[in-house]
Formats: structure tokens, C-alpha cells, sequence
């Protein structure tokens, strides 16, 4: 049982709240190895997938994990819902509280939408991502992997390299990191961070006298890189892509100045050439499919820990 | 509640004694060790598995296998409870087949045996799978039988059975428990 009933930001999750998705995900990614991958534990509930913004690979992974699960999933798109015609999301709560749902997951691009349709419902709710807010169920799944391969979360040094102003990425993780003894270190030009970097919550490097990120990777036991929104490039806070990678991209050049047992991660989906270089993203030290892997285990101990039981403990 | 121990049903050595006829009778009923894998229901079925196990090698010189079960995701009563540890189940050998002998330290109510059953059933089919118990204390819920019991030991309802063993707890034992403070 988690402490709290939605998940909206890493705030609404204790320390060991964390510590038991994390373990409870052990348990079901051992059952996504098996032939049948499927267990009767959410039998009857549903899930509602409320995805007001394009994406694919978080969608799906939840939709896997409620199946594997036995629950019911649907999915609720915003080119086919109601909202294009105009429907508000407050109306949109009730309306899906009205269908008996048991859980949403919900994307969104403003900040603090899941909040308001948890306000209108009775249901669970969990955050799919919102606006550049937050997107906790990656930075569950990014902990999972990073304790994993590393076999520890405490100490850990973890960069994290990109946008970090307009990552929702980034505003899990680093309180995420925070709660588990980790160490987040942000590491961009000063264009990309925050007006107030010193709110974040993680150590900012100063790469002011390299204008690169050379000088930051020997410490480092994770480098996160953020994916380069290349829609929004035009307005982006660097003069061109090809400057970017040059300058901030993760390459095999780079990944030799790390320790030979430090990860690279990135959340998915990648720019092959700009932040992370196709020979990296390729090499066993990128954890990216690790990530996605781990992303069924961990949205299914989400839901489990969710959905189930009022008390606990109780033995038959 | 609280609960004051009223009798203790048996000793190290009673249970030493009763896991090696389990041992002999599962070996019996099989006409041998072939085929046989043993899988023990967390947390205390497992260390119950692994002692017949380590009997039946000691009489047929026959290594059988041992699997370790959590059966938290199929329970029947998710919706009200949660167990708050997980473990990770670990069925070492092929399903299919072959003769599953589940185990478990106290059968009650039969609904663990179901879910148990389901979830080997999601590993493969094997062919026959039977049931050993240390402990058997009545008030079955469902239709399930052991093939293998230890000791039967009448029980009220409110009575708890505390299996001890000394890999978990220090010492052999198995206890019955009252609730104190409610009148007898």
C-alpha cells in the first residue's frame, strides 16, 4: 500500500513508498520473462488511459501493464475524445467517473491537469506526464534500472543532460534521486536551466569555463540525457542541433572519460546525433531498452500498490 | 489483537519425525523421485520444501528440485489486502510434465492452495500436482485436500497456528494461540 492514493508528483511518495514499487517491480518483471505473462491480480478493475497528448511509448506500457494484470484498459486518445469538440477536462473526470473506472492515467500538456481531474473523480489517478511538470512513473522506472545495473541508488552520482527548464523528465527525477539518497547533478547551458537552478533541488554544474560537458562525466555514475525537443528547436536556447551535439551531446569519445562502470540512460525517444550518438545509444553501457523493460514492471507495481487492498497484512 | 500461546501441537523432534514419513510417503505414492519437483509457498512452505527435498535425496539419492512460490497476485482478496512484501518466485526446473508436489506449513482455509495452483499452472502443465502440509487445522473454504499431512490439529476458528522453524525463527516448533481477553 503506498501512502498516498493518486500519483501526481514524486512529492505524493515517501521514501518508502518508493522502496516498495521498487520491489514489488522485482517480483513483476520476473513475470514478463515468463511464457504467460499474465497474472488475475486486478481482475474486474479498469483502467483508463487518458492520453490529451500525442505519445506511444508511455501509452503502450501502461496499457501492457494493466493487461498483464487482468484489468481492463482503454484507452481514451485526444484526436478521437471529446476534447477536440470542445469538452472540458473537468467534464471529461466526471463523464469517465460516471463509466465506474478504477484508475486514469493521465498526459497532459498543462501542468496540474491531473490534479484538477482528480478534484472531479473518484478514481485513482496517476500522472502520464504534464505540461514540463512532472512525469513520476519515469523517474520510478529510471531508479529501478539505475538500482539494477548498479546494484545500488545511494551515492549514486547522476547527470542529467539537456533542457532541464521544459523537462517533466527532469522534474521527477531529481526529487526522485533526492528520496533515495542519490546525488542529481544538472549539467546545461545556462539558456536551458531555469531562471532559479538553485530551487531544483540538485547540484548545478558550472561548465562555464569549457562551454562543453567534458569536464563533469569522470564522477559521474549515471549520464541521463534529456531528448532534444527538435519541434521546438527553432526557439530552443542553442544557435543549431549540430552545435549542440557537439558541444553537449553524449558520444563514444565522451562516454571513454567515464567510469568504465558508469550507465547511459535517456528516456526514450531518441535523437540519434544530437544528444546521444547512434554508437552509444547501440553500446551495452546505453540502459535505454533497459528502461522501457523496466517500465512494464514498475507501472505494474504502481497499479497493484494502487488498487489494491484497504488494509494489509492480513494472512489467510 | 493479542494472543497468548495455549499449547504447543510439536516439538523439533515431532517435526523432524513427521517431515521424514512426509518424505517416505511422497516418494511412495510417486514409486520414486522421477519426475518430482517440490514447491514451497513463501515464506515458511519454502523452507518446509526444501527439508523434504534434502529427506527425499538422503533416501533415494535423487536430487529433486525446488521452486519457491509468492502467490501475493493471486490471491482472491487483492481488492482488501496487500501484502506489504513481495517476494520474487523461482521455479528452477520445467513445468510441464512433471509431478509438482506444492508445500506449505499450515492448510487452512484452501484459498492459498488455489491461488497456488494457479500460479504454477501459469509456469506449464504439469502432470499432477499434490499436496504436503506440516500442519492441517480444519476450516477449509474450499474443496482442497493434502496428500501429505504432518499433523492434524483441531482448531477453533479464532485460534492462530504459528509454525516455527529454525531458519526463520530460531527454533523448531508448532504452537496454538489464543486471543486473550475475550472470554474462552
Amino acid at each position: 500500500m503506498l501512502s498516498g492514493k493518486h500519483i501526481m508528483t514524486m512529492a505524493d511518495l515517501t521514501a518508502d513508498d518508493v522502496a516498495q514499487v521498487l520491489d514489488t517491480a522485482v517480483s513483476f518483471a520476473e513475470v514478463n520473462e515468463r511464457r504467460i505473462k499474465k497474472l488475475p491480480t486486478l481482475r474486474g478493475r479498469t483502467v483508463i488511459n487518458l492520453f490529451l497528448e500525442p505519445s506511444t511509448r508511455t501509452r503502450t506500457s501502461f496499457e501492457i501493464a494493466a493487461k498483464r494484470l487482468s484489468a481492463d484498459a482503454v484507452n481514451f486518445s485526444a484526436s478521437a475524445s471529446a476534447t477536440v469538440k470542445g469538452e472540458s477536462l473537468r467534464d471529461t473526470a466526471k463523464t469517465l467517473s460516471a463509466m465506474a473506472c478504477d484508475l486514469v492515467v493521465v498526459r497532459h500538456k498543462y501542468a496540474g491537469a491531473p490534479q484538477m481531474l482528480a478534484e472531479c473523480m473518484d478514481a485513482h489517478v496517476v500522472n502520464g506526464g504534464d505540461g514540463i511538470h512532472e512525469h513520476p512513473t519515469q523517474a520510478l522506472l529510471d531508479l529501478y534500472t539505475m538500482r539494477e545495473r548498479l546494484g545500488r541508488l545511494e551515492g549514486l552520482r547522476v547527470g542529467i543532460f539537456g533542457d532541464i527548464a521544459h523537462s517533466r523528465v527532469a522534474g521527477s527525477l531529481v526529487p526522485a534521486l533526492r528520496k533515495v539518497g542519490a546525488v542529481p547533478v544538472v549539467v546545461a547551458p545556462a539558456t536551458l536551466l531555469p531562471a532559479r537552478p538553485d530551487v531544483l533541488g540538485a547540484e548545478v554544474a558550472d561548465i562555464r569555463g569549457s562551454g562543453c560537458i567534458d569536464g563533469v562525466l569522470a564522477d559521474l555514475d549515471v549520464a541521463y540525457m534529456l531528448r532534444i525537443q527538435l519541434e521546438r528547436a527553432e526557439t530552443a536556447g542553442f544557435p543549431s542541433l549540430r552545435e549542440y551535439a557537439r558541444l553537449f551531446g553524449m558520444n563514444a569519445k565522451r562516454l571513454a572519460m567515464m567510469k568504465p562502470e558508469a550507465i547511459v540512460m535517456h528516456p526514450g525517444p531518441m535523437n540519434r546525433g544530437v544528444e546521444i550518438s547512434a554508437e552509444v545509444a547501440d553500446s551495452p553501457r546505453a540502459v535505454v531498452l533497459g528502461q522501457v523493460e523496466s517500465g512494464v514492471a514498475v507501472r505494474m507495481a504502481v497499479m497493484y500498490l494502487l488498487l489494491g487492498g484497504a488494509d494489509s497484512g492480513a494472512a489467510v | 489483537m493479542e494472543y497468548r500461546t495455549k499449547a504447543e501441537v510439536m516439538d523439533a523432534t515431532a517435526i523432524d519425525r513427521a517431515l521424514t514419513r512426509i518424505a517416505h510417503e511422497i516418494l511412495e505414492a510417486n514409486q520414486g523421485a522421477s519426475g518430482l519437483a517440490l514447491v514451497g509457498i513463501m515464506t515458511r512452505g519454502v523452507h518446509v520444501a526444501q527439508r523434504l527435498a534434502e529427506r527425499i535425496g538422503r533416501i533415494e539419492s535423487a536430487e529433486v528440485p525446488v521452486g519457491s512460490l509468492d502467490i501475493s497476485f493471486y490471491r482472491d482478496d487483492v481488492a482488501t489486502h496487500v501484502h506489504p512484501e513481495v517476494h520474487r518466485t523461482d521455479i528452477p526446473f520445467a513445468v510441464d510434465g512433471s509431478t509438482v508436489v506444492l508445500v506449505d506449513d499450515v492448510l487452512f482455509t484452501g484459498r492459498t492452495i488455489r491461488a497456488a495452483m494457479d500460479a504454477v499452472m501459469d509456469y506449464g502443465r504439469p502432470a499432477c500436482v499434490q499436496l504436503a502440509v506440516l500442519v492441517d487445522r480444519g476450516h477449509r473454504e474450499l474443496p482442497v485436500r493434502a496428500d501429505f499431512v504432518g499433523k492434524n490439529v483441531p482448531t477453533s476458528r479464532r485460534e492462530r497456528v504459528r509454525v516455527q522453524l529454525e531458519e526463520t525463527d530460531g527454533r523448531d516448533a508448532v504452537e496454538i494461540s489464543e486471543p486473550v481477553g475475550e472470554g474462552a
